[in-house]
């Protein structure tokens, strides 16, 4: 499986710096569909076909189409595109890349310090996972309940279309004048 | 066939949480700072599905369904926000969404 992990984790690095330096917002939601797909198989090779499931429906599937329904929304086009390669110049990336680079370089160093310690073959079945969810983790999965529940209704109240947000402080009473 | 290990899975997870923290600093346009977001959010679940997968323990994947759920929640109310935005300020630059009341 050692071989999968290699490619996979290649294919996923490739498509992510593809993602992060496209112009069209089309393309680097297609290029992140391919690392998010990636990383399905690098989390199968290492012994967890449940986070590899999870990761196709929701990520792959779910979160993908919300942007790509905000993207046909917006209308974003060639403009969009335009405009992104005129932001994308030499000078503006190179600085963040350059500090982002030194703090890669440093967690690898700190990461190679240790004795390497093989990854064990087994697989961790869904079987246990959710045995383990239901069990000592049932507090956390109502809390994530709670999570999802504010989340659809914040996007909810925050989706609709009000002709002005003002505060009501600086809102005009027809009665008072 | 040579086996994985353990730091190596970490160090591609540290490459995908930088390669996402990069496009956050570069990037002027709302969507793809969210995209860069999802990538890190992304590489934090691999490394939780990677130490859970080197001590043989449910509990990573466990915390890898939690950040899903979290991200999930995170990037709806986001692209919510994201619609306002476009629908008020006519722009999805961040540089030029400076005020807080309109």
């Amino acid at each position: 499986m050692s071989l999968v992990f290699y490619i996979s984790s290649f294919v996923a690095i490739l498509a992510t710096i593809m993602v992060i330096t496209r112009h069209d917002p089309i393309h680097a939601l297609l290029y992140l569909v391919a690392s998010f797909l990636a990383i399905a198989v690098t989390f199968l090779s290492l012994g967890a076909p449940f986070a590899a499931a999870l990761e196709v429906i929701v990520y792959a599937g779910a979160i993908i189409v919300l942007f790509i329904f905000v993207v046909m929304m917006l209308n974003l086009g060639k403009e969009t595109a335009n405009q992104e390669k005129g932001w994308l110049r030499l000078r503006v990336w190179l600085g963040p890349s350059i500090l982002v680079l030194v703090l890669l370089a440093e967690m690898i160093v700190v990461l190679l310090q240790p004795q390497p310690t093989a990854m064990p073959a087994a697989v961790v079945t869904p079987r246990e996972v959710s045995l383990s969810l239901y069990g000592e983790y049932i507090i956390a999965v109502e809390l994530v309940g709670f999570l999802l529940m504010t989340g659809i209704v914040g996007a909810a109240h925050i989706g609709k279309h009000k002709k002005k947000n003002l505060h009501r402080y600086l809102q005009t009473y027809p009665n008072l004048n | 066939m040579s086996t994985v290990h353990a730091h190596t899975v970490l160090i591609v997870a540290a490459i995908l949480f930088v390669l996402g923290l990069a496009g956050v600093l570069t990037r002027k346009n709302i969507i793809f700072m969210l995209i860069s977001i999802e990538i890190m959010l992304n590489a934090a679940g691999l490394a939780f599905v990677a130490a859970g997968s080197r001590w043989q323990q449910a509990d990573g994947q466990i915390m890898y369904l939690f950040i899903l759920a979290m991200a999930a929640a995170e990037v709806s109310v986001a692209l919510a926000l994201v619609l306002q935005i476009q629908h008020q300020h006519k722009t999805l630059d961040v540089e030029q969404l400076t005020a807080l009341k309109d």
